[in-house]
Formats: C-alpha cells, sequence, structure tokens
C-alpha cells in the first residue's frame, strides 16, 4: 500500500479546527489564499438535528445522560474524552496527567464553558512580577488590538471593571444574576471579596445576522444549534466557507506528521484517514499546526527526518516540556435558606453570571500565582444521579436518614435547587520537568506512536489550592450556606485535581525570541522551520488565572496576519 | 404572544434548524411534535450502535424484575397527585442501566436473592411471594442506615442502591419532573429573578449591578460601541 498524494497544493494546511484552527483557517482564507484544515473528527454542527443535543430532555437517553459513554454525560458536544478507544496515551514514573481530547470539527469549542478572559499586563510578564519562569516576549500591547477584534467578531459578555489585570474590552450586557448568585454576590462582598458579571463568549445581544441570540437554555456544552454562543466551526469555519472563500475541510483524517524537503522546509502534511484507514498526504506551502498543545508537540516530535533527528524544530530540545494546565479545586454547600424554594425558569445561560476574578497580592502569601472563582448552583434539569443519597442530607440538616415514599419525595423537593458550589481556578508555575514525549513503545491504532506524559504539581499549586478552600469556607460562612463533605487535607493535596483535568493545556511549545529557549518566535512561527506555525495554546509561556481561549484566538489572527504580511512580503 | 411566536421572535435571524424556526401551518406543527419523540438524541454511529446492543439484551430474569418493581413502588408508590417508580417506568430503566453500568450487576442480582433469603427464612417464601405487610417487614429493617442492624448492612446497601435508582430513574421522567416542578429546558428570555421570589428571601439587585445588565428589549438591536468600548445600542 502507497501513500495516496492529493493532487492539489494549498497555499495554508491548517491542523486542527478548534479555537486556534478555526481562526487562522477563517483569516487566511479570507485574505484569499487556499486553505485546507485536517480535523481528527467528524463533521459537527450543531444545527444538523441527527447531531443536536440541545433542548432534549433527559429521558430521551436510555441511561438518562449518564457520562457512561461521553465523559460528561450523553449530551455534552464532546466526541472523545480522557480515554479514546484506539488512541491510548501513558504516564511516567508514576505521574499524573490525564489528556481531555475532543475528535470533531471544532474541537474542545463545542462543549467548552465559554468563559472568556482576556489575559492582563502582568500575566505576560511572570518573571518580572515573582522571579519564577519566564516572561513572554510579547506585552498585553502587542494582543490589545486583537482582543478588540476578537470581542467584536465573536461577541462576548461582560462589564468594564478598570482592573490593573483584568482588561477591559468590547462587551455586550451581561445577563441578571440568579438567586444563588445573589446570595453569593452578598457574601463575596460581606467577606472584601470582589464579584462581578461573569464574561462569557455568549450573544445576549445581536451581533450580526447570521447568528441567533441567547435563548436561556444553560446548555452551552451541547452545543448552540442558533449559533449563539461561540464554536469554532459556527462562527469562523462555517461563515468563511458561506462566504464562498476557498476553505476545504478534511475530517476524519489523523495527521501523523509534517512532511519536509531537502532544504528543511515543510511542503505538507501525512495523514491517516480513519474511514479506509489508508494514507495519504496533503501539499502545502505552509502548516499551521493547532491540533491542541499535546498533539501539535506529538506531530512536531513525530516528524523525524535526518535533518530534526529530535522532531521538527525541536534544537531547543523544548517541543513538549513546560507543559501545564490549569489547577483546580471545587466544593460545594447547601443553602438552608433556599429549601424548599419557588419553581420558576432559571436555567439562564450555560455556566456563571457572577464570578470573582483574583483579588489579592501574592506578595503577601505563600504561593506566587492566583486563582480567580467560578460560581454554581441552583435548579438545574435533571439527569442521571438526581437523588442520588438525597436523604443522606438529613444528618446535617435534620431528618430521617433513608426512608421511601412520601417522605422521599419531601426530601427530594426540599434540597433542590438549593446548592451553590464554588470553583477556583488558578495559574500554575511552568516546570522544565512537566513534559510530554514519544513513548518508545506504544502506537496507536493508526500506527501513530503515543505521547507519555510526566508531570508533577509542585509546592506553589498545593498551597494555592489550600488557600482556595479555605477561601470557600470563609464565603460560604458569610452566606449561610453548610459545605458539604470535609475540606480534603495535606493528604489529599488540598483538594487540587490532577494536571490535565481543567482541560488548559498549554506551553509545550513555548514561545520566545531565543531559539535555544524556546520553540518559537513571537509570531508563533518555527525558529526552525519558517514556513511552520503553531496557534494553540503550545506557545503560551505562562498561562494565566485565566482561561486560555480567548488568548489562542487572538494570538492565531496575530499570526495570520504576520503570514499575510510575510507572504505579501516574499519572506515564506 | 402565544409559545410558537415567543419562539420566532427569539430566533428571528438565526440560522435555526427544523425545530425552531416554524410558523402555524399543520405541517409545520407536527415538525414540532416529532422533536419530541426519541427518535434518537444526537448519537454518532458507534454510540447507535451500542444502545441498540444494550436494549437487544436482557439482564434481569422475569422473576427479578417483578421483584425490581416490588421494591420500586415501595419507594416511589402512587400517590393522590403523583405516579408510581413503575408507571414512570422506573424498572426497564434499572433494567438498561445494569448493563450499561456493568458494575451494579453484583450488587443488584445479588442484592435480590440476598433478599428472597431474608423472607425464605422468615415466612418460607421469596419476597415477591409475601404479603405487602411481610415485605415492608424486611424493608424496614434495612431502609434506614443509621438504625438497621449490624448483621443486616449487606441489605441496607442493596436497598441504598436501588433508592438512588428509583429516584433517578423516576426523577427523570416527564412525570417526575412535572412532579419536582423543573420549568426549564425550553426557549425564553431571563429577565432576572421574580420579584416574589427575592422578596422571600430579603434579597435584591443592587442597582448599579443591574443597570449594566442586558435591556431584553433590546437585544435583537445590533451590538454597536463606542471608541472606549461603551455600548451605545
Amino acid at each position: 500500500m502507497q501513500i495516496i498524494e492529493s493532487p492539489e497544493t494549498y497555499d495554508v494546511i491548517v491542523v486542527g479546527s478548534g479555537a486556534g484552527g478555526g481562526m487562522a483557517s477563517k483569516i487566511l482564507a479570507e485574505s484569499g489564499l487556499n486553505v485546507a484544515v485536517v480535523e481528527a473528527g467528524p463533521m459537527f454542527d450543531p444545527t444538523n438535528d441527527d447531531q443536536r443535543t440541545q433542548l432534549r430532555w433527559p429521558w430521551e437517553s436510555p441511561r438518562r445522560g449518564a457520562g457512561t459513554v461521553r465523559t460528561f454525560g450523553d449530551f455534552d458536544s464532546a466526541y472523545g474524552g480522557w480515554e479514546i478507544e484506539g488512541e491510548p496515551y501513558t504516564r511516567k514514573d508514576g505521574t499524573e496527567f490525564d489528556w481531555f481530547r475532543s475528535r470533531m470539527l471544532g474541537g474542545r469549542t463545542n462543549h467548552w464553558g465559554r468563559i472568556s478572559l482576556r489575559f492582563g499586563p502582568r500575566d505576560f510578564k511572570r518573571k518580572d512580577t515573582d522571579g519564577l519562569g519566564s516572561n513572554w516576549p510579547i506585552g498585553y500591547e502587542d494582543v490589545a488590538p486583537y482582543y478588540d477584534k476578537v470581542d467584536k467578531l465573536i461577541g462576548i459578555f461582560g462589564t468594564k471593571e478598570n482592573f490593573p489585570n483584568e482588561p477591559n474590552g468590547y462587551f455586550l450586557p451581561p445577563p441578571k444574576p440568579r438567586l444563588h448568585e445573589l446570595y453569593y454576590i452578598d457574601a463575596a462582598r460581606k467577606a472584601k471579596i470582589p464579584a462581578i458579571p461573569s464574561r462569557l463568549s455568549i450573544l445576549t445581544k445581536k451581533i450580526n445576522n447570521e447568528r441567533g441570540v441567547c435563548f436561556y437554555c444553560r446548555q452551552c456544552s451541547r452545543a448552540c444549534m442558533v449559533h449563539a454562543d461561540f464554536s469554532a466551526g459556527t462562527c469562523l469555519i462555517f461563515p468563511t466557507q458561506k462566504a464562498g472563500k476557498s476553505l476545504k475541510v478534511f475530517t476524519n483524517a489523523m495527521v501523523r506528521e509534517v512532511i519536509t524537503n531537502d532544504e528543511g522546509k515543510a511542503t505538507g502534511v501525512s495523514y491517516i484517514n480513519k474511514d479506509d484507514r489508508r494514507e495519504y498526504s496533503i501539499r502545502g506551502k505552509i502548516v499551521v499546526l493547532a491540533a491542541s498543545a499535546c498533539s501539535t508537540a506529538r506531530i512536531l516530535l513525530n516528524s523525524k527526518t535526518s535533518q530534526f533527528s529530535n522532531g521538527m524544530g525541536n534544537g531547543s530540545g523544548l517541543v513538549g516540556k513546560y507543559l501545564h494546565d490549569s489547577t483546580g479545586a471545587s466544593r460545594a454547600a447547601m443553602v438552608p435558606a433556599m429549601f424548599n424554594r419557588k419553581m420558576y425558569n432559571e436555567d439562564g445561560v450555560g455556566g456563571m453570571h457572577v464570578y470573582t476574578p483574583w483579588w489579592l497580592d501574592n506578595n503577601k502569601l505563600d504561593f506566587p500565582r492566583g486563582y480567580h472563582m467560578e460560581i454554581w448552583g441552583g435548579m438545574g434539569m435533571p439527569s442521571y444521579g438526581f437523588g442520588f443519597n438525597v436523604s443522606d442530607l438529613n444528618e446535617q440538616f435534620g431528618g430521617t436518614v433513608g426512608g421511601y415514599g412520601t417522605k422521599l419525595r419531601e426530601d427530594v423537593k426540599k434540597y433542590y435547587g438549593a446548592i451553590v458550589g464554588i470553583s477556583g481556578r488558578g495559574e500554575s508555575v511552568p516546570q522544565l520537568d512537566n513534559y510530554c514525549e514519544i513513548d518508545p513503545e506504544l502506537v496507536d491504532e493508526y500506527g501513530i506512536p503515543v505521547l507519555r506524559f510526566h508531570y508533577k504539581w509542585t509546592e506553589y499549586e498545593r498551597a494555592q489550592a489550600k488557600h482556595m478552600h479555605n477561601t470557600f469556607e470563609q464565603i460560604f460562612e458569610a452566606m449561610g450556606a453548610q459545605p458539604l463533605g470535609e475540606k480534603p487535607g495535606k493528604d489529599q493535596d488540598h483538594g487540587l485535581l490532577a494536571p490535565g483535568r481543567i482541560i488548559h493545556e498549554v506551553g509545550t511549545t513555548r514561545m520566545g525570541d531565543d531559539p535555544a529557549k524556546s520553540v518559537v518566535n513571537k509570531f508563533q512561527q518555527l525558529h526552525e522551520v519558517d514556513n511552520v506555525f503553531v496557534v494553540d495554546g503550545g506557545p503560551f509561556v505562562s498561562q494565566a488565572d485565566k482561561n486560555p481561549t480567548w488568548t489562542i484566538l487572538a494570538l492565531a489572527w496575530r499570526t495570520s496576519d504576520y503570514i499575510i504580511d510575510q507572504l505579501n512580503k516574499q519572506n515564506i | 404572544m402565544d409559545r410558537r411566536e415567543s419562539l420566532k421572535s427569539l430566533l428571528v435571524g438565526s440560522v435555526a434548524g427544523g425545530l425552531v424556526l416554524n410558523g402555524c401551518t399543520p405541517t409545520e406543527q407536527k415538525e414540532i411534535v416529532s422533536v419530541d419523540k426519541p427518535t434518537g438524541y444526537g448519537r454518532t454511529a458507534k454510540e447507535k450502535l451500542r444502545d441498540e446492543r444494550l436494549r437487544n439484551e436482557q439482564f434481569f430474569a422475569e422473576g427479578e424484575l417483578e421483584t425490581l418493581a416490588i421494591l420500586c413502588d415501595i419507594i416511589l408508590p402512587a400517590e393522590a397527585d403523583f405516579g408510581s417508580a413503575t408507571e414512570a417506568g422506573v424498572p426497564e430503566f434499572i433494567e438498561f442501566m445494569a448493563k450499561d453500568m456493568p458494575r451494579h450487576q453484583v450488587p443488584l442480582k445479588g442484592g435480590l436473592m440476598w433478599l428472597d433469603n431474608q423472607t425464605n427464612e422468615r415466612f418460607n417464601l421469596d419476597f415477591k411471594s409475601c404479603s405487602p405487610e411481610q415485605q415492608l417487614v424486611v424493608i424496614d429493617e434495612i431502609a434506614y442506615p443509621d438504625k438497621a442492624p449490624e448483621h443486616l448492612k449487606h441489605g441496607v446497601v442493596f436497598f441504598s442502591l436501588m433508592r438512588n435508582l428509583t429516584l433517578t430513574g423516576y426523577y427523570t421522567t416527564e412525570m417526575g419532573i412535572k412532579e419536582l416542578g423543573y420549568v426549564g429546558n425550553q426557549p425564553n428570555v431571563w429577565d432576572g429573578v421574580p420579584q416574589d421570589v427575592l422578596d422571600e428571601h430579603n434579597i435584591s439587585y443592587d442597582p448599579e449591578w443591574i443597570s449594566r445588565c442586558v435591556d431584553q428589549s433590546k437585544r435583537m438591536d445590533l451590538a454597536k460601541w463606542d471608541e472606549e468600548g461603551n455600548l451605545i445600542t
């Protein structure tokens, strides 16, 4: 069997169709370039009724939405999860890293929380602030114009707060807080902790004639059939194709490697077609990698030639290194004042209407980086797990544990919707020794060598998680809420979740001016191969106490402008 | 404005699929109805095959299903205003879950046998053949974890699993959700907590906060900003 070559040579091949790949393919195709997007999963469009999960009822699923098949439940719009049949990965030296992948057009943008936070000026210069890690070679002022453009193109609600490290933007108006969020605001103020409207890429107001406006079903994780939230397919790729631009999508195409010529320039990519399990190649003048931080590292490390014996662009040895995820810890509580609540539709948008950005000075704390807090709770739609152990709550709030009949029905209604939860999401300190590399023995079902992870949290992250839990209790106390379960202690890393669990993988192809200390330059161009770019989270030098998507989008747009400029100048 | 019209107004200018953009002609009304039928729930081909395979398997024997049904209706019997667990199809749901989550299989099958053993010893009858009074003698001993005697802990664990599956199975049906009073999962316009609820909780919206929130009467006006990023529409 031989490799099947595609007859056409594309101006640009984009690997991956998530936030970075979607944005790059849009900007590059709009400029008149002939673009191919190569996606490892199937086509996905939430307007397709065969794929739609939005507005479905729990009883439409025989398992009532349980997470047996899809990690976050039947109605979640991510095809994939922590484990994918036929696509394993391994871990080294007993360390932990859980790798989430979503194989579908738009990738993880179809189900994500839409929390769209700009990095602030300090986030690009962490070494200047605390002496740890490295600064980015660019600053907020380089990215700000692109954040502005992303705000206006995609739409985000929020409020101008004029906080020094939480930049303002072009915001749509936020939705009003729900009841449990009002309790949170009140409690946070009592505890002298800021609470402000959240910033999510959901349309509370019309931004163009193509996309619908939010109809408040709280189901952004299911992907929106009226395209009222951001996903790469619905907001970037489909509109570009609809406008008649040259943007071809290859689906179920799992990229193995970037192909190079004798001069060490990229000439295309090879991929396995998952449908016929044969190997194909596509020629392109420029290759833009946006496969996710770890998948991009895997492709580069698997692109070995005589010139690139350690993998493409890996002269520094840093491809795969400095892998980092956000930290995470959560706690839930019951609000007795909300027992036996009055019923009304409080679905709201998918996710929180209120949040807390980082508010303290790390110089006065025993950990160097901050975290933000996300609020959840209220009257959600029941699905598998609803009512489990409900009467156990009686032990804490009075009444009989166990039983059956009328009493049980009363327990269910008493506690329904009276829950409130807080999740801390923080910045970790990137470490050289946290990495992914090619497993020397294992391949996936397509014959492609798989990743092996090595990742350990440091005391910085543990101390931060401890602080999160203290804050949660402080707020719950001010709220008159009673936390559930025990506060996790030192033996449980203070409730710090395993690396990878927050699904903010970044850092594997870090950005820098010095080719010995970084993989890409400040335009996300490989130092060693000038026609290969990376536009996913890989180039992040440090992940802020923010979510990475808005920065991935802004940087992908910036890189696309640079590619167009360099092509015009005939530099690449 | 009726529900269909309000739907339409919400979605004007959208690229919605078959469900949402519709007029009032009878054929289009049919489309709405068809969406409510469980013809599919957004499955991939592989997921469909798995569901089908599980549906074609039978885990519990007929007699076991009878006992399950009795237990489900002890946990959630019909009441004046509410249906029973069996009316909501809970035994069928548990049958599916046992195949979907094989970890439930041994505790469920074994638990049913444990129960038969208990009634055999006491009444020389299997559980389902006992009178309701006899059944409750055993159930009352295992339904309250804090009071159950040590030697019946196995039964407590089994009954707790049955209680969990029955509650989940019931409250995720149309009947259960109606009883619970959840009224979401439909297009609407969120405009804050109702005033009577705010009053009941003695809580109010901060006027400054609320002044910056969305004015729902203007949500269909195209967003425009001044150069400072202030929304002007």
